[in-house]
């Protein structure tokens, strides 16, 4: 993949905005890649948690948009628990998530989802579910 | 003793069973949890961006109300654990956090709430050496793995009930009870959590390598401490053994179950027909 890299998309306000919300220095990651191999749900994602910090340190907002990654993010806390430099790959999602879901752009209809789960699953599945993907 | 005890939501609905066996097995080792007389949803998941103030509302409401009632409370489900002891500290570490939300929220809350988990209980308090004394019914070579998960442990550094990557707490109950504990390569991983909503593909994945893993380590049987991992392990299997004739299912319980078993309670106490998978016919067949 051809990257053309630009100051000013380093140095955007997207970039600052992501790093203002999820408290993370997107520099300090040396893309050692112990979060992507530690990650249970990494196999599934278009690019993995060291990837998407990558992209982001290269300014590439879109390239990191795009992908499935920040949907899948569990929050389970493997990546900042395996991390030698305390980054929070599953902040960093969850700011992305949140960019969307401030926006009122939500990732899920409530009405769309399964029935069957709804009336006889555990209710924590639902409020955590709705927290990550409804406004 | 009584001690303040916060449900949460799944407990008093699908995981039933969990809180009953807890609370009988809590009156034979000489405690008693009591209901908090009010309480909310912990919101099912630490808001993770520092900004996110309105994420923390509901679980100070429960600390508060906890707070109310005593100095310390205890909890099962380890997604309100992990909620109400990260809020906490996250309360604690900046003083202007807490004053805006107590503020926002009408509360008064400072802050020196004690939330442990009722396996701290077990092990701090009680002892496991007194729940060994206390156990009638010894569950003498049934091979169980104990399976972690995430939010009982992680982050380490603010959780702490126990050394996140290798804890042993679960195991170390389950000796006491007599078991055999397995211990499996993927005890800490995350069964695919919310993601049931609407990823169960996923989910069968994540939870279907979690149960391999502790199968092929010799697990007859299947320990957790929280629902969503019990309902994602318990509801996957039929989907794995119908594209892999090879999965052999197993029972996911909870290990308050097999405690509760343990200590005398009978299957139906411990409401075993209720798991999708019977661990009953493992018990005949080993005469415990």
């Amino acid at each position: 993949m051809k990257i053309t890299l630009s100051k000013d998309k380093i140095e955007s306000e997207g970039i600052a905005l992501i790093e203002r919300i999820s408290g993370e220095d997107l520099k300090q990651c040396y893309q050692c890649g112990n979060c992507s191999g530690g990650c249970p749900v990494s196999l599934e994602m278009e690019i993995t948690p060291s990837q998407m910090i990558r992209q982001l340190q290269l300014g590439n907002i879109e390239g990191v948009e795009e992908a499935n990654t920040m949907w899948l993010c569990l929050g389970c806390q493997q990546c900042y628990s395996r991390c030698p430099k305390s980054v929070s790959a599953a902040k960093i999602l969850e700011a992305l998530r949140q960019l969307h879901l401030r926006k009122g752009e939500d990732h899920a209809e409530i009405a769309e989802m399964d029935m069957p789960l709804l009336k006889r699953g555990p209710q924590q599945a639902m409020v955590s579910a709705f927290r990550k993907f409804v406004s | 003793m009584k001690i303040p005890y916060y449900p949460g939501c799944t407990l008093n609905t699908v995981a039933k069973p969990f809180d009953e066996s807890a609370k009988a097995s809590a009156i034979t080792l000489g405690f008693e949890l009591e209901e908090l007389s009010e309480w909310n949803c912990c919101g099912a998941g630490f808001p993770l961006t520092n900004d996110n103030i309105m994420g923390l509302a509901a679980p100070t409401k429960v600390l508060a109300n906890a707070r109310a009632a005593g100095e310390t409370v205890t909890t099962l489900c380890s997604v309100c654990y992990n909620v109400l002891k990260r809020t906490n500290k996250a309360l604690n570490d900046d003083k202007e956090r807490k004053a805006t939300i107590n503020e926002f929220m009408e509360l008064e809350y400072d802050g020196s709430l004690n939330i442990v988990h009722y396996l701290e209980i077990l092990r701090d308090t009680v002892g496991f050496d007194k729940v060994k004394e206390a156990v009638k019914r010894p569950l003498t070579g049934i091979k169980v793995g104990a399976y972690y998960g995430c939010m009982l442990l992680r982050p380490g550094g603010e959780v702490g009930i126990d050394n996140a990557e290798a804890p042993t707490i679960i195991e170390d109950l389950l000796s006491a009870l007599g078991c055999e504990p397995v211990d499996f390569p993927d005890k800490i991983e995350c069964c695919g959590a919310h993601l049931a909503m609407g990823k169960t593909d996923v989910v069968e994945r994540l939870s279907g390598k979690i149960m391999t893993s502790a199968i092929e380590s010799g697990a007859e049987v299947i320990v957790t401490s929280c629902p969503l991992c019990q309902y994602n392990l318990d509801k996957s299997q039929e989907k794995i053994k119908s594209s892999d004739a090879g999965f052999k299912t197993v029972p996911v319980v909870y290990f308050t179950q097999l405690l509760g078993l343990a200590l005398g309670q009978s299957e139906d106490e411990t409401s075993l027909k209720d798991n999708q998978w019977d661990i009953r016919p493992l018990l005949a067949e080993r005469g415990v």
